[in-house]
């Protein structure tokens, strides 16, 4: 293979992306920031369906981003943008649920 | 005037110390010859296109390993002069502000400016020569990352002369490293030298998995991958996501110092139990880091020197792989005593040991990979052997010290110093050591005098045990770490005596190192082929040292230990691999660029230590123009013509 003889910054991939797929996610992301905003805005939800529709429109951006604008659906086998990805959330959940885990006892203690 | 500038000297410079002055008096001095050697022998120019621009893995690995010796001298000074005020109850020979500040830098040293360089200086010259590349696959990062190390490590060491050491221990706990605490400078030498050289050593994580994901030589499988390199990618994992939570962690220390923020602090809603829980989710991780290269290390050398293929591959794999997964889950083990109850303890117990059980099972690997083999006790191979029973023990103590309600008795006492010294120079050091023996030639050309070798061998073991020994019984005799002076009335003399002895013993061990690569560069003998020690895989494949190019013809592998099997195909008379024609080879172009931005974040980190904003933002304004004048320049490679390679495979191979 050719890319073996070139250095990793030389070896530029093309991005499997169309116009019609960047327009979609351009419309996706629009409408899921639009939606949280006019929500608080308008006073339309109590708060905690407020945080619980921010934190799902939160998790459907961070999947649009994904799939329309880092391709991470392109990727060729062996998937290690992917695999990299999934061990960061695990990585980044245990941080999260472990301080709260681990820092509530400690409250509760002093 | 005159009264001004006196005044200033005395808060920049550190003084009243005879200890400190004689270093500052040296430092200056060892300054001024090595400005004089450069000028009156017109080095300059050699010095900065030859080494300080170099993008060559091989160069910027031996520039690792020269600053991490340096920084094992300073780092065991410091253990020596801690071992020397606590020989005898009572010594006022440091006092008790002196001796916090020694354990300090002798903690972060020996870890972040010692350890881990000189594993990455290992990782540099070796992964790319195993998997059959011609260089990392982002040459510019990796001199960028050496940099940023080495100005963060200066940054640091500077502090013991200018403006004071940080005082506050290794992880820098707070109450006691914020402002309240801490006021002097030394904290923040300690967070700006920490965050610069950490984006580095982030930087080389990320360097590495790419390489060895992207850039392995054709045929060659991640499965046939030699196990130091599988090591490298475990290892460099794990760097990739703890070294962000040590970013976050100091940056948020630094904004309760700098801007008055309480995160950590006790009043204003902060928690310092936080900072502890943060530090650690990177700390853990960071032991794990250090040592897997090591594991891969010694399964290179048990299967080279005993003239066998390694022991149970796919087991090794596993256990490295799932180490580095496991290693995010224990780190509350470091805090038992803090108080977070029975579940918590019990869950980060039981983790603990678990990850106990893949490292138990390369210990098999390794003695079954001995076993029937012809082995030969060359150096390294004498580490390797040597490490295992340190090791095992130490990983025992380890599993005492994971027994969440014992430890509140061994919690913080010379028991687990014992320990982490023991996993950390009976697995670490000694790893380190052995791969630095086994590759020299692949690094230098020649080989190391292995008679003084053994001397130093013998010294450091004897003199680790001796060392190390008695202070698991005065831990459980009560001695508390971090104490600088005890009581006649304790009964713990004898037993720090002897530590202290050991501790010497080892000292000398270093100094029979010096001398064995004096001796040894002074009766240069130079190798004949690449083969130094009949090995098994690429690097030996190609003339030691490794030409700027590494590999003239990329090696198509087909099998684990390739050129072993090779060399056994040669050797039953079978033909050898046929010889693809040489092409021009493609390499990057050298660049003054990482040195200058490094220069730069050091100026920016000096300037909001001292809180100069005058010297801090035309830093970091450096650090920007750095990056654009990088992200501008297209000029950063060419074309090494075959006719070159040619001659320079003839000179080295002394063919025509």
């Amino acid at each position: 293979m050719e890319k073996h003889n070139t250095h990793g910054h030389d070896a530029h991939e093309s991005h499997g992306g169309s116009m019609k797929s960047y327009v979609i996610g351009f419309l996706f992301s629009i409408v899921l920031t639009i939606i949280p905003l006019v929500v608080v805005l308008n006073d339309l939800l109590n708060k905690t369906a407020t945080t619980v529709l921010i934190l799902v429109m939160a998790v459907l951006q961070f999947a649009v981003q994904l799939i329309f604008f880092m391709h991470i659906k392109d990727e060729k086998k062996p998937r290690f943008n992917l695999m990299a990805l999934i061990f960061g959330l695990v990585i980044l959940l245990t941080i999260v649920a472990g301080s709260i885990w681990i820092m509530t006892y400690n409250t509760v203690a002093s | 005037m005159l009264d001004k500038i006196k005044e200033f000297a005395s808060e920049f410079f550190v003084t009243g110390d005879p200890l400190i002055l004689g270093a500052q008096v040296s430092i200056g001095l060892s300054l001024v010859a090595i400005i004089f050697v450069l000028t009156f022998f017109k080095k300059w120019r050699w010095l900065w296109t030859e080494w300080l621009t170099s993008v060559d893995h091989k160069k910027i690995g031996i520039m690792y390993i020269i600053a991490s010796i340096l920084m094992l001298f300073r780092g065991g000074v410091d253990a020596l002069l801690m071992r020397v005020q606590l020989a005898a109850p009572e010594l006022e020979f440091l006092h008790a502000e002196h001796y916090n500040q020694i354990f300090t830098t002798h903690g972060v040293i020996m870890i972040l400016f010692m350890a881990m360089p000189l594993m990455f200086g290992l990782f540099n010259i070796v992964v790319p020569l195993q998997i059959g590349a011609r260089d990392v696959a982002f040459p510019f990062l990796n001199s960028l990352s050496f940099w940023m190390f080495f100005f963060g490590a200066m940054l640091f060491n500077v502090s013991f002369i200018i403006g004071g050491s940080p005082d506050a221990g290794w992880l820098a706990y707070p109450p006691l490293s914020e402002l309240s605490g801490s006021p002097g400078l030394g904290q923040d030498f300690y967070i700006w030298g920490i965050q610069i050289s950490g984006i580095g050593s982030l930087a080389t994580g990320i360097n590495f998995v790419v390489t060895i994901l992207k850039m392995r030589a054709p045929g060659m499988k991640l499965m046939q991958m030699p196990m130091f390199v599988w090591s490298v990618l475990s290892s460099c994992v794990t760097i990739m996501f703890a070294f962000p939570i040590l970013t976050v962690t100091l940056f948020l220390l630094f904004l309760d110092r700098y801007l008055g923020a309480h995160f950590f602090t006790l009043d204003g809603g902060g928690n310092p139990m936080m900072y502890i829980n943060l530090i650690w989710m990177w700390g853990h991780p960071e032991v794990y880091i250090v040592i897997l290269p090591a594991f891969g290390i010694f399964s290179e050398i048990v299967s080279t020197f005993s003239k066998k293929k390694l022991f149970g591959y796919k087991s090794m794999v596993f256990a490295l792989m799932s180490i580095s997964f496991f290693s995010f889950f224990t780190w509350a083990h470091h805090f038992f005593t803090m108080g977070s109850g029975a579940n918590v303890n019990a869950f980060f117990a039981l983790t603990t040991m678990l990850i106990a059980i893949p490292t138990g099972v390369k210990v098999f690997n390794w003695l079954f990979t001995m076993y029937r083999g012809r082995i030969k006790f060359t150096t390294p191979m004498m580490w390797t052997v040597a490490f295992i029973p340190c090791f095992v023990v130490g990983g025992m103590t380890g599993v005492l010290l994971s027994v969440a309600p014992a430890d509140f008795q061994f919690h913080n006492s010379y028991f687990l110093i014992a320990h982490f010294h023991q996993v950390l120079i009976g697995g670490v050091v000694f790893g380190y050591f052995a791969g630095l023996y086994y590759w020299w030639p692949k690094m230098f050309g020649f080989r190391l005098h292995e008679g003084l070798g053994k001397w130093a061998f013998w010294f450091w073991n004897i003199g680790f045990y001796v060392c190390f020994m008695p202070q698991y019984a005065l831990g459980l005799m009560g001695m508390t770490r971090r104490v600088n002076t005890y009581d006649f009335d304790m009964g713990w003399q004898p037993l720090n005596v002897i530590s202290t002895v050991g501790a010497f013993l080892m000292g000398a061990a270093f100094i029979f190192q010096v001398w064995q690569i004096a001796h040894s560069i002074k009766f240069y003998k130079k190798e004949k082929d690449g083969d130094a020690w009949d090995g098994r895989t690429l690097e030996w494949s190609i003339p030691s040292p490794a030409p700027l190019y590494n590999f003239a013809r990329l090696p198509q592998v087909t099998s684990q230990d390739d050129w072993w099997e090779e060399k056994q195909r040669i050797a039953a008379g079978e033909p050898a691999k046929p010889l693809a024609p040489l092409e021009p080879i493609h390499m990057p172009k050298n660049s003054g660029i990482p040195f200058i931005m490094s220069v730069c974040w050091f100026t920016a980190g000096f300037g909001f230590v001292w809180d100069w904003l005058w010297m801090a933002i035309p830093g970091l304004i450096g650090v920007a123009v750095c990056m654009l004048a990088r992200s501008f320049s297209y000029d950063t490679d060419y074309y090494i013509p075959v006719d070159e390679i040619e001659r320079t495979e003839a000179a080295l191979r002394g063919t025509k």
